[in-house]
């Protein structure tokens, strides 16, 4: 556990938090903003399938396609820039 | 060939699959038995996370529960999904970096206290015990309708398979048996789900199915579900019960309790660099999301057969002409029909049915909802080999998860306890030793639990979210993200957290039952919510606690200065 010369990792922490920050945002506001919160108020629109009220799509579909998508960014972004960081043949 | 038959061929083959792949994959270290010496590719390990996550109540109680909540159920379908998210963004990359054998590991050097271990080792046990309990109480129900075995018998024999692939392969074993059990039980859920969408909806798809308006039908199947639900007295298949607060909390008491359930935070220690965790996070969500979008689907199908069944173009049907299937889960209990009215026709009806003269109508049938899945294929009338597949993939789903749960506490045992605390001197091979007995005891536990149940199913598993959520996500998330945060504070945030949520629930699920209404809840929570607000007084008591305690020491802040950033790679 031991890294003998320190890299910024100041910078990388930052961008990590901020990305972490909007996912999260995204998360919140498909689950417990359109899937449960708005959810009644989205019941007369029927999207995205012809027999689905909005609302109760985002909570029963919607949602889980969405977080499957938020893990999937965050990991692509998140190895590419552990990449810039921390490879040993950093710059590319 | 009939049910019975094929059923024994496919639960014999997955069986001895199983056993196969345990013998093959025998652990010989104490990080093969812990961690499967950290060699696990992620995709594999995405496969061996959703297996060892999708329990039996994801296989067989999710769709019955959306099924009879309708609309309320989601926040099951968003709360044990979106914890994933979670668990991929804020613990999983951190604790592999970390990469320590346990969640009680963290928590005990994290917080450089015994103390804060120990409280974890206890937690940690208690929740995989109280999982697990439902797990093998899944195992006796499947062998028992299935297979005309006696649950206990069931239990039994689901014991002796866990017995052989946790004892000997630990989590190695326990890896690649998962793998195989999540390509059992997810083609075992698709199948049935595949065959009714083309039954009732006309689609392959069933994701599609579920939002059609099938062909010869002026309005869509939600709608029309909505319709019959409102002619018999159900509350509106679409629309939640009104208890916003309520149905947030418990959203998050799940999501929180997911990404604190020590079995499935563990998985990503078994992958070999920080990247492989998030990118097995991915997969595990992906593999997941198969089911659980699939569900809700299925919920609506069976629902709509259900009622077709017993309430056919506006009348109540009589008793005597129910299908065979009717009668063969009446056998089991799990479909009771009480003609209270004596009239032999099956009112099946909700809490606020009227007939034409405006006088309220008594339901006189109860449908346990675990069966929904179970005897789904049978309703829509599908093959005999699809029936017997379903029986497979419900064991497959409780094996896989019991096992990975007999491992934390296991590992809980003979690394935390033994080794860490009591016996520091413990040799290797003595710890492994430790570790398989530890095991096998953990095994014989958990099918006297099976036999004895403390609960039903679905029940016994949320009790474990809000104690996970309460007591490990705190502690984990302020142990990565506040650097400063210490013993003090971390120990006490636990302590505060797990014995309000606890007595919250022993309280209202226990002790007064009858007082569990919403007129009684603080702030209208209910007990499966109260998780949420056992983890806001967990960070609540940590940070004062902290405010007035000494700093961690230096060497515990510049461990989480290295948990924060992943290793080295050269390309």
């Amino acid at each position: 556990m031991t890294s003998p010369e320190r890299p910024p990792a100041g910078n990388y922490w930052r961008a990590n938090l901020k990305l972490i920050a909007i996912l999260l945002a995204i998360w919140a506001f498909v689950s417990f903003g359109l899937g449960i919160y708005w959810a009644e108020d989205l019941h007369d629109i029927h999207a995205p399938l012809p027999g689905t009220p909005l609302g109760f799509w985002f909570a029963q579909q919607g949602s889980i396609f969405t977080f499957v998508i938020l893990i999937w960014v965050y990991s692509w972004r998140m190895n590419r820039l552990d990449d810039e960081y921390f490879s040993d043949d950093g710059d590319q | 060939m009939g049910v019975t038959a094929w059923t024994t061929l496919l639960i014999g083959a997955s069986f001895l699959l199983y056993i196969v792949i345990a013998i093959r994959s025998k652990a010989s270290s104490t990080g093969e038995f812990y961690i499967a010496g950290q060699h696990v590719p992620p995709l594999a390990n995405g496969m061996a996370t959703a297996a060892d996550w999708m329990s039996a109540a994801s296989f067989m109680g999710v769709a019955g529960i959306i099924s009879f909540s309708g609309f309320d159920g989601s926040v099951y379908l968003m709360g044990w999904t979106g914890g994933y998210v979670l668990l991929a963004l804020l613990l999983a990359p951190y604790l592999r970096k970390f990469g320590k054998f346990t969640v009680p590991d963290f928590i005990g050097e994290r917080y450089y206290s015994q103390t804060a271990r120990l409280v974890a080792v206890i937690c940690a046990i208690f929740v995989s015990f109280t999982y697990v309990a439902g797990q093998m109480r899944g195992v006796g129900v499947v062998f028992s309708r299935f297979l005309e075995v006696d649950v206990t018998w069931g239990v039994v024999i689901g014991m002796g398979i866990v017995f052989i692939y946790a004892v000997l392969g630990g989590m190695k074993g326990i890896t690649y048996t998962q793998v195989a059990q999540y390509c059992v039980l997810i083609f075992a859920f698709m199948v049935p789900a595949v065959f009714i969408s083309l039954v009732v909806a006309d689609s392959v798809i069933p994701h599609i199915g579920f939002g059609s308006i099938p062909a010869g039908s002026e309005v869509s199947l939600l709608a029309r579900l909505d319709g019959l639900h409102e002619e018999l007295g159900f509350s509106t298949y679409t629309l939640g019960s009104g208890n916003t607060i309520n149905l947030l909390a418990i959203t998050f008491a799940l999501m929180a309790g997911t990404a604190g359930l020590p079995h499935v935070i563990i998985r990503f220690y078994t992958v070999p660099r920080v990247r492989d965790a998030r990118k097995s996070a991915g997969w595990a969500l992906l593999f997941i999301a198969i089911l659980y979008t699939t569900a809700p689907a299925v919920a609506v199908f069976a629902r709509t057969n259900l009622i077709d069944t017993v309430y056919k173009d506006g009348s109540f049907q009589p008793h005597d002409q129910m299908p065979a299937w009717f009668q063969t889960w009446e056998g089991t209990d799990l479909i009771e029909f009480d003609d209270k009215n004596g009239d032999g026709l099956i009112q099946y009806v909700g809490a606020s049915a009227v007939d034409s003269e405006g006088q309220p109508i008594i339901n006189e049938l109860t449908i346990d909802r675990d069966i929904m899945v179970l005897a789904n294929p049978e309703i829509a009338d599908l093959p005999n080999w699809v029936i017997a597949l379903v029986a497979a993939g419900g064991l497959a789903a409780a094996l896989s998860t019991a096992a990975g749960l007999l491992l934390v506490v296991s590992t809980s045992v003979s690394h935390d306890l033994l080794r860490k605390w009591l016996k520091p001197d413990l040799s290797e091979k003595h710890e492994l030793l430790a570790a398989r007995i530890a095991a096998g005891a953990a095994v014989c536990v958990a099918g006297y639990l099976g036999i004895n149940p403390p609960g039903y199913v679905a029940e016994v598993v949320a009790f474990a979210f809000g104690l996970a959520a309460a007591s490990f996500f705190p502690a984990i998330l302020m142990g990565i993200f506040t650097k400063r945060m210490n013993r003090e504070g971390a120990v006490a945030g636990m302590v505060v957290g797990l014995i309000f949520t606890a007595s919250y629930i022993i309280y209202f699920r226990f002790l007064h039952p009858e007082l569990s209404t919403e007129e009684n809840w603080w702030w209208g929570i209910s007990p499966k919510g109260i998780g949420t607000v056992g983890m806001l007084f967990n960070f609540t008591v940590a940070a004062i606690v902290r405010s007035f305690t000494a700093d961690p020491p230096a060497e515990v802040m510049q461990m989480v200065e290295e948990i924060r950033v992943p290793e080295r790679t050269s390309a």
